[in-house]
């Protein structure tokens, strides 16, 4: 069984916790100012890297609290984890694969 | 017919027969109708006087449970969040409003909340020589008493059915669940299920 480490609660079994896609999606300013297009690619499209991936995740069946955490695609290895509202860390050599 | 509604009946009533006879490898006890306040407080300032209201500090680490003896008995307050407890106080204060207005006094003009949420869930007892085993059968979360010391608090799931484990005391190996309540039934009869194995070898 996969765990994930919940920043407040350590490490816990993957069926506790509930994805909420990609991390750092920023809502638009003005949303009624964007184009049809504009507004179809903020609400549907999305990264889909082979290798590390900023994600949303929250403990639901735990502390219910959301949390950042950087997911290796290729090996599910979790990174990284930290606050949302924080930046994605500086995760170091790394070899990150853009597709 | 009419229901009667002028008496109170807790979730696990029907099965207080049936959760004796899991004894002696586990035996489990309902406590119904505590007092359960869900209190929402992060001003540090805050938390303190409301720990100060009810003479037991607030659980400052997280998945862990303070216990105290002040103004309102015996009072236990739960983490479950970065901001937010449950204070868990004896069933039999009367009125309980009173918890919930020291609270609400003590948080003053602070940011937060204090929720009756007594009926949301009821409480089990649960101890034995084989607690951790049936424990086990439903729940990820390391109970033994190096990862889990007396005083932890954990939100996790067992069977599948959220719920709030106490570890009351490692040691003796006693614990508290929290269930809601709608849960309650299923919980005891996934409880008797897990437990079967345990019946016959236990004399
Ligand atoms: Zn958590």
């Amino acid at each position: 069984m996969q765990l994930i480490p919940c920043p407040w609660c350590g490490p816990r079994e993957e069926t506790e916790f509930h994805y909420g896609g990609q991390a750092h999606v920023a809502y638009p300013q003005d949303p009624a100012a964007l184009t049809d297009e504009a507004w179809a690619r903020y609400v549907f499209f999305r990264d889909n890297p082979s290798g590390p991936f900023a994600e949303r995740w929250s403990h639901s069946a735990g502390c219910r609290r959301w949390f950042n955490a950087v997911r290796d695609t290729r090996t599910y290895d979790l990174l990284a984890v930290y606050d949302a509202g924080e930046p994605m860390p500086d995760l170091g050599e790394r070899d990150e694969v853009v597709s | 017919m009419t229901a009667d509604t002028s008496s109170r009946t807790s979730p696990l009533a029907a099965w207080a027969d049936r959760l004796a006879g899991l004894a002696p490898a586990l035996t489990v006890v309902e406590r119904p109708f505590l007092t359960q306040l869900t209190v929402r407080a992060s001003d540090p300032d805050a938390v303190a006087a409301l720990g100060a209201a009810l003479g037991v500090a607030f659980p400052a680490d997280p998945c862990t449970f303070t216990r105290g003896d002040g103004p309102f008995g015996d009072v236990e307050v739960l983490w479950l969040g970065p901001d937010e407890f449950l204070v868990v106080a004896r069933s039999d204060l009367d009125p309980r409003v009173p918890v919930e207005e020291a609270l609400r006094t003590a948080l003053g003009s602070a940011r937060g909340a204090v929720v009756d949420t007594s009926a949301q869930r009821t409480t089990v007892a649960l101890a034995g020589p084989h607690v951790r085993d049936v424990l086990a059968h439903g729940c990820a979360v390391d109970l033994h008493p190096s990862a889990a010391p007396t005083g932890t608090c954990v939100q996790t799931l067992l069977a599948r059915a959220g719920v709030i484990l106490q570890v009351v005391d490692a040691e003796a190996g006693v614990f508290t669940v929290l269930v809601r309540s709608s849960f309650a039934e299923y919980l005891a009869a996934w409880l008797s299920d897990a437990c079967v194995e345990y019946l016959a070898g236990v004399s």
